[in-house]
């Protein structure tokens, strides 16, 4: 019995943590998403975070907790230093300002050869994220998460998220509000990137580009942004598909982007939304009595 | 007397490109009470609520809220200095419940702190009850009470107007905007509204309203001003109001047009 599990570790194990990286990232999106921000640096986050880790441990040999520690503070000033002029943009406007950034920062990575291997990217990193490490993160995110919803900083978001101008004129700092979801959301990136890049033994540029930044999207708006369950859910489900339709692995991306669309059109509050399962739940009691 | 006037506009003015909105508009409201501000379609009446709350920046002129000039601050800033309002075109958080409505206007009141929020502590809990106490108490000042955990979307026209009434008193305002309260209300409605403004009023609310209906704002007001194309012609009581003929132009056209047709 131990025996089987232990083999079913060693095949599998890659799968389920790469189910927690996957979830921080869908948390990552769902913090801006949820204060009505459409910000696609996630990716972009996520590899700073990951390569800032990563050139710590191996070229000045820091201790795992500070390069963890490391890992989140670069994609937080990041976020702080793109913030500030591109937070006031709007819908579709924030969204092509972040993805440009996503790209700088893929062709920064791309031509600091010496610091970051370049196209090639870094190999050889220690394997130091244990199973338990990134369960502890997705737990400890979902916390802080849970905890912020159930305060004025989780309500401060929901108002900015249904209309900003209504929201200011309640007291409520817009931009500090904003800059405080980037920010944390920028964290959980750099978290997933720098837990990711001491699990697979490499990065490479190309991980962190516009295709990651899509998946990273349809992950959180599949499973449905009004809860912190869907995300979770979403990522889940995005994680293992390919393994299950193998035999589309050439298709995936298409596969991304017909989920998103067909989701968008037909579940716009994803597959996991409170208010529709209360629904249902209302019709069958009142088909009842 | 108060010295202070609770708000106090001085040759505001707010240019559109060439056009020009507000001309040197001087109005004084004074504390408690109830002020009307009344005027023709397109008078720029809620662009002085506009720059009142730091919507929009004035061209011109400094605006004093209890002697204190607001130029530069920010929305959120102004209404934490104690200025609230409500829109001509309801903007209540629709997906929230009401007493979600409600807590949100009291954002900057509630005193606790990140390792509060994130421990839940004894000071967490007992700021978020008091909250939830109190915005119970605002929803049953406007007789919503019974729908507090109702989604805001599912309120008949009127309620909604009585929510965002609420949820403005939230932000514990000195001074209370309203533009256009009964737009699109039945007379029912009206009469009801009318009695709860006069109960905030009494409570020691001050509030400044724009308002079309007339008969609703010759019942409340104690002093009225009348904003045509940009300018105030005229202020007064009630009385003074009616009886002015600039205000009979404005609002019905002047006289001896119709003697010379004649």
């Amino acid at each position: 019995m131990m025996e089987a599990l232990s083999t079913f570790w060693v095949i599998h194990s890659n799968l389920i943590l790469s189910l927690g990286t996957n979830a921080l990232l869908a948390l990552s999106i769902w913090l801006t998403l949820s204060c009505g921000m459409l910000a696609m640096a996630n990716a972009a986050f996520m590899g700073i975070g990951a390569y800032t880790s990563a050139i710590l441990t191996m070229q000045f040999g820091w201790p795992f907790p500070a390069v963890i520690l490391a890992g989140m503070l670069a994609p937080m000033l990041a976020a702080l230093i793109i913030g500030l002029p591109t937070l006031r943009l709007s819908g579709v406007y924030l969204a092509m300002a972040t993805l440009a950034f996503g790209e700088v920062v893929r062709i920064v990575i791309i031509n600091t050869e010496l610091l970051t291997g370049g196209i090639g990217g870094i190999a050889g990193i220690p394997t130091s994220t244990e199973w338990w490490h990134m369960l502890l993160a997705v737990v400890c995110a979902l916390f802080v998460l849970w905890r912020m919803r159930r305060s004025k900083v989780g309500r401060a978001f929901e108002a900015i998220r249904e209309d900003e101008t209504a929201a200011g004129l309640m007291g409520i700092n817009v931009g500090a509000n904003k800059m405080l979801a980037f920010i944390l959301g920028a964290a959980l990136a750099g978290l997933a990137g720098t837990l990711n890049a001491h699990l697979t033994f490499m990065i490479d540029p190309k991980e962190f580009g516009f295709d990651r930044g899509v998946e990273i999207l349809t992950m959180a708006i599949f499973g449905g942004i009004g809860s912190l369950v869907g995300p979770v859910l979403g990522s889940a489900i995005f994680t293992l598909l390919p393994t299950v339709l193998s035999p589309l692995a050439d298709f995936r991306l298409m596969v991304n982007g017909v989920v998103l669309v067909l989701i968008v059109l037909f579940l716009p509050n994803g597959i996991w939304d409170p208010a529709r399962f209360k629904q249902w739940f209302g019709r069958k009691q009142g088909a009842r009595t | 007397m108060n010295a202070l006037p609770m708000l106090q506009l001085q040759n505001v003015s707010r240019h559109f490109g060439g056009l020009k909105v507000l001309e040197d508009v001087n109005i004084e409201v004074p504390e408690g009470g109830v002020f009307g501000l009344i005027g023709p379609n397109g008078a720029g009446k809620t662009t002085v609520f506009n720059l009142t709350t730091g919507l929009l920046p004035t061209s011109g002129g400094t605006i004093r809220f209890q002697g204190r000039d607001i130029a530069g601050m920010k929305p959120h800033q102004i209404t934490q200095a104690g200025i609230a309002r409500t829109f001509q075109n309801i903007r209540i958080f629709k997906e929230m419940s009401l007493i979600e409505n409600v807590i949100v206007g009291m954002h900057a009141k509630l005193r606790y702190g990140a390792v509060g929020l994130l421990a839940a502590t004894a000071r967490f809990r007992s700021e978020e009850r008091r909250a939830r106490e109190r915005a119970h108490e605002l929803l049953s000042w406007v007789r919503l009470d019974h729908k507090a955990h109702d989604v805001a979307d599912n309120l008949s026209y009127g309620e909604q107007r009585k929510l965002e009434l609420a949820r403005a008193l939230a932000t514990e305002p000195k001074l209370l905007l309203l533009d256009e309260p009964v737009a699109g209300m039945n007379s029912g409605e009206k009469t009801e509204l009318m009695h709860e403004i006069r109960n905030i009023s009494a409570r020691g609310y001050t509030i400044f309203m724009i308002e079309h209906d007339m008969r609703f704002v010759m019942g409340l007001c104690e002093h009225i001003a009348v904003l045509n194309f940009g300018r105030i012609i005229a202020q007064g009581g009630p009385d003074e109001i009616r009886n002015d003929p600039q205000v009979i132009e404005a609002y019905l056209g002047r006289e001896d047009e119709s003697e010379v047709a004649q």
